[in-house]
């Protein structure tokens, strides 16, 4: 495929190369520290081109069990034995080594997803390094996290991740298991499998014993074998609602510990007296940063009617401008949807969106003839009960609804099953502090969005989820707290 | 001149107010010895969806009010409740407590402890987080909303204010359900209704445990359930209806909860706030 094949939005092609590292042609599973061969394998493609990248292994129960056993045994056997410092040290060399090898992580995150380079580049690399490190510093301080509390690690971690930041999920759920002593079985999401287990190469080269961390790749099925194992101490899942549910149930009553990352629909409420330049940007990295595949996309805006015009009018411009096409090209703003599953997921509810009255806006230009692509595209005319209001669709697409009253707003905003983030667009303090505590939300970004911090806890309030993850409240979800 | 006792009519505590319970049901309590002793409420499956709507319309106000206030009302409940133990000591004592006068002082002294955590908890929850770009980034806790709150069966008033206080200094607002000494739990709500707890912040049903935890369990507009049970089979069906709309569930032994800042950040939420700094 050659890249005039996309589309470059004006700007002559910037692809980044491809060619300076190996995407083996196949996968095993890593447990125990060695590479697992199994009998039924699956196909991962590139979502921008359909070519097949690489096969991995499909673990079933079997494989479960024997993952779970080797995270059990090095638990008992080193992990919690070992000293918090020494714990540390392996951590800050697997981000180091993940710093190292930035660019080809970044490189093989767009292949495998189909994100734009620039924001693996950018954001989903650097942060996973960024965890590793900020975590490797806790592993010999937990005694100074919880005042009035003994800290006891939990034991085997259960991890399951999605598709839409894979490496950032994975170091983002196996750093803090780690530096709070558990040991982990860790399963990606089976379209974007590969930066975890070029993740398990990192954990060869730093000498991380045997069976600390274990990544096994598969679908639906063997993350439920993997949740519903009965040596698994922990589960922590990130993913959708629904599926957390199930999750939920699986582990009522089995004294497993557990958090829950799941889906959002979060308002950005843009006020009259907001920074309208600033808040365009911000509404377009809110819902169409990584293709709106987001947990906390900014999917909802809530623009003050006075304004309503102008924002949506600035909106569109911007929009003609964002580059839709080749996820390598360092020109893309919006990369290719995750898989065709995901992609018909999309149009339903787009087609749904029209069906109940919302008025569709697109830009322009076109998209690549061969791969997964949405066009950004926003609803006006939008109405409180509409399902695009309701539903999180996780794609590029934005319903826009006006409001006169703050207090409208906040009703609005909080008229959801969700509550991860929120966005507040607004130049005056005390309006900010008004709105941003009375959104039920568990992040909320004044004044900008989708920014993220290994330092900064994240996670949801009502059905967006259970427990925080990363900074000091993340801990928590790795340690027993004795007091 | 007769001297025959005026009897206490011991209803359920809703909205500040102490209605009985709207399915006309009673249950019959008698005391050590077979002597009777009253009518209590059977608060219903409809009793409880009532007071969660109270209890929903009380807890912005409550959440709202300052850590200070919270302080000030849950000390005047250990005030209230002071001086009126030997009161209590009586009651509980004729519904066959052998240590009334020790689980009276217990539950005093639990108000005053969780009294002073107020306006402390938030400091020790809270964080200002040091994120690699130029923000302004910080973690609070807010409390979670509505709460469902099962106190240990053996009725005893010390438990009853061990699950209450934590949830209510936290800035929730919650319905109780009390079984046992249920007397004592309703003649506490005498004490709340006077010590300005504001009306709706704490409700108190007495009921089945069998009939009602489901109901605390599996209500949609309850974010969050406190049951303290060693029973198995019971904490796995609340768990199981809990994750409908994904309560957070606090587990707990059939006792009375050791005092600890710990049970109040189980009903918190952590809020992180972004803010860019420049000019």
């Amino acid at each position: 495929m050659s890249a005039n094949d996309f589309l470059s939005g004006g700007f002559a092609p910037a692809p980044e190369s491809a060619d300076h590292f190996e995407i083996k042609k196949s996968y095993d599973l890593f447990i125990g520290g060695k590479w697992v061969k199994t009998a039924k394998r699956f196909e991962t493609t590139n979502p921008a081109t359909g070519e097949v990248l690489s096969e991995v292994g499909l673990a079933g129960k079997k494989e479960v069990n024997q993952a779970v056993k080797a995270a059990r045994r090095a638990y008992d056997g080193v992990w919690s034995k070992m000293s918090g410092a020494e714990r540390g040290k392996y951590l800050f060399r697997i981000a180091r080594l993940l710093q190292e090898r930035a660019r080809e992580f970044a490189v093989v995150e767009t292949m495998d997803g189909g994100k734009p380079i620039r924001e693996s580049r950018d954001v989903d690399v650097p942060l996973a390094a960024a965890h590793f490190f900020y975590h490797a510093g806790w592993a010999d301080k937990l005694a100074y996290a919880f005042p009035g509390c003994e800290v006891a690690p939990i034991g085997v971690v259960g991890q399951v991740i999605p598709w839409n930041f894979p490496l950032l999920m994975a170091a983002w759920k196996i750093a803090p298991a780690l530096a709070c002593g558990n040991t982990v079985v860790l399963k990606p999401a089976e379209t974007t499998p590969l930066t975890a287990l070029k993740l398990a190469e990192l954990f060869e080269d730093a000498g991380l014993p045997a069976g600390v961390v274990n990544i096994i790749t598969g679908a639906g099925e063997t993350g439920q074998a993997l949740v519903e194992h009965p040596d698994v101490d922990k589960v922590a899942f990130t993913g959708s609602t629904a599926v957390g549910k199930t999750i939920r149930r699986a582990v009522a009553g089995t004294g497993k510990r557990f958090t829950l990352e799941l889906g959002g629909k979060a308002a950005n409420i843009v006020f009259e007296d907001a920074p309208i330049n600033e808040a365009v940007e911000g509404i377009v990295n809110g819902i169409f940063f990584n293709q709106g595949h987001v947990c906390c996309a900014g999917s909802r805006l809530f623009v003050q009617e006075s304004v309503a015009d102008k924002v949506i009018k600035k909106l569109q411009k911007r929009m003609e401008l964002l580059v839709v096409g080749n996820p390598l090209d360092k020109n893309t703003d919006i990369g290719a949807i995750n898989s065709a599953e995901q992609l018909a997921r999309i149009k339903a509810l787009v087609k749904i969106g029209q069906e109940e009255g919302a008025c569709m806006w697109q830009p322009s230009g076109g998209v690549p003839r061969k791969g997964n692509w949405f066009k950004p595209t926003l609803f006006t005319e939008c109405a409180q009960s509409q399902r695009i209001v309701q539903e999180e669709i996780f794609g590029p697409v934005l319903a826009i609804q006006t409001f006169r009253t703050p207090q409208e707003a906040i009703a609005k905003a909080n008229n959801t099953q969700y509550g991860l983030s929120g966005g507040v667009w607004t130049d005056k303090g005390s309006k900010i502090f008004k709105v941003t505590t009375a959104l039920k939300a568990g992040v909320v970004w004044a004044n900008t969005f989708n920014k993220f911090d290994p330092t900064s806890p994240f996670g949801g309030y009502k059905e967006s989820g259970i427990g925080r993850e990363g900074g000091l409240h993340g801990l928590s979800a790795y340690c027993q707290l004795i007091h | 001149m007769s001297n025959l006792s005026i009897p206490k009519t011991y209803k359920l505590f809703i909205g500040g107010k102490f209605p009985r319970t709207e399915s006309g049901r009673i249950l019959e309590i008698r005391g050590a010895k077979g002597a009777f002793l009253a009518n209590a409420s059977r608060a219903s499956r409809k009793d409880f969806r009532n007071a969660v709507v109270v209890s929903r319309k009380a807890a912005g106000a409550w959440a709202k009010s300052t850590a200070y206030l919270k302080g000030q009302i849950l000390y005047r409940i250990a005030e209230v409740l002071a001086g009126r133990s030997s009161q209590f000591e009586a009651e509980l004592t004729a519904q066959g407590s052998s240590n009334a006068e020790a689980d009276v002082a217990g539950a005093i002294a639990l108000l005053v402890h969780y009294a002073g955590w107020s306006d402390k908890y938030q400091a020790l929850f809270s964080s200002v987080n040091p994120v690699a770009s130029p923000h302004f980034n910080f973690s609070v806790p807010e409390p979670t909303g509505v709460v469902s709150t099962v106190a240990p069966a053996d009725g005893s008033l010390t438990g009853l204010v061990s699950v209450m206080a934590p949830v209510l200094v936290g800035g929730n607002s919650q319905v109780i359900l009390t079984s046992g000494k249920i007397l004592s739990a309703i003649s506490f709500a005498e004490v709340l209704a006077t010590s300005d707890v504001p009306a709706g912040v704490v409700n108190i049903l007495t009921g089945m445990r069998d009939e009602l935890v489901p109901e605390f369990a599996k209500h949609m507009d309850v974010n969050a359930l406190l049951l303290c049970s060693d029973d198995d089979a019971e904490k796995k069906a609340v768990e199981l209806e809990a994750a409908e709309n994904l309560k957070r569930v606090s587990l707990q032994a059939d006792k009375a909860l050791s005092p600890s800042p710990y049970h109040i950040l189980d009903f918190q939420e952590i809020k992180t706030t972004w803010h860019p700094v420049g000019v």
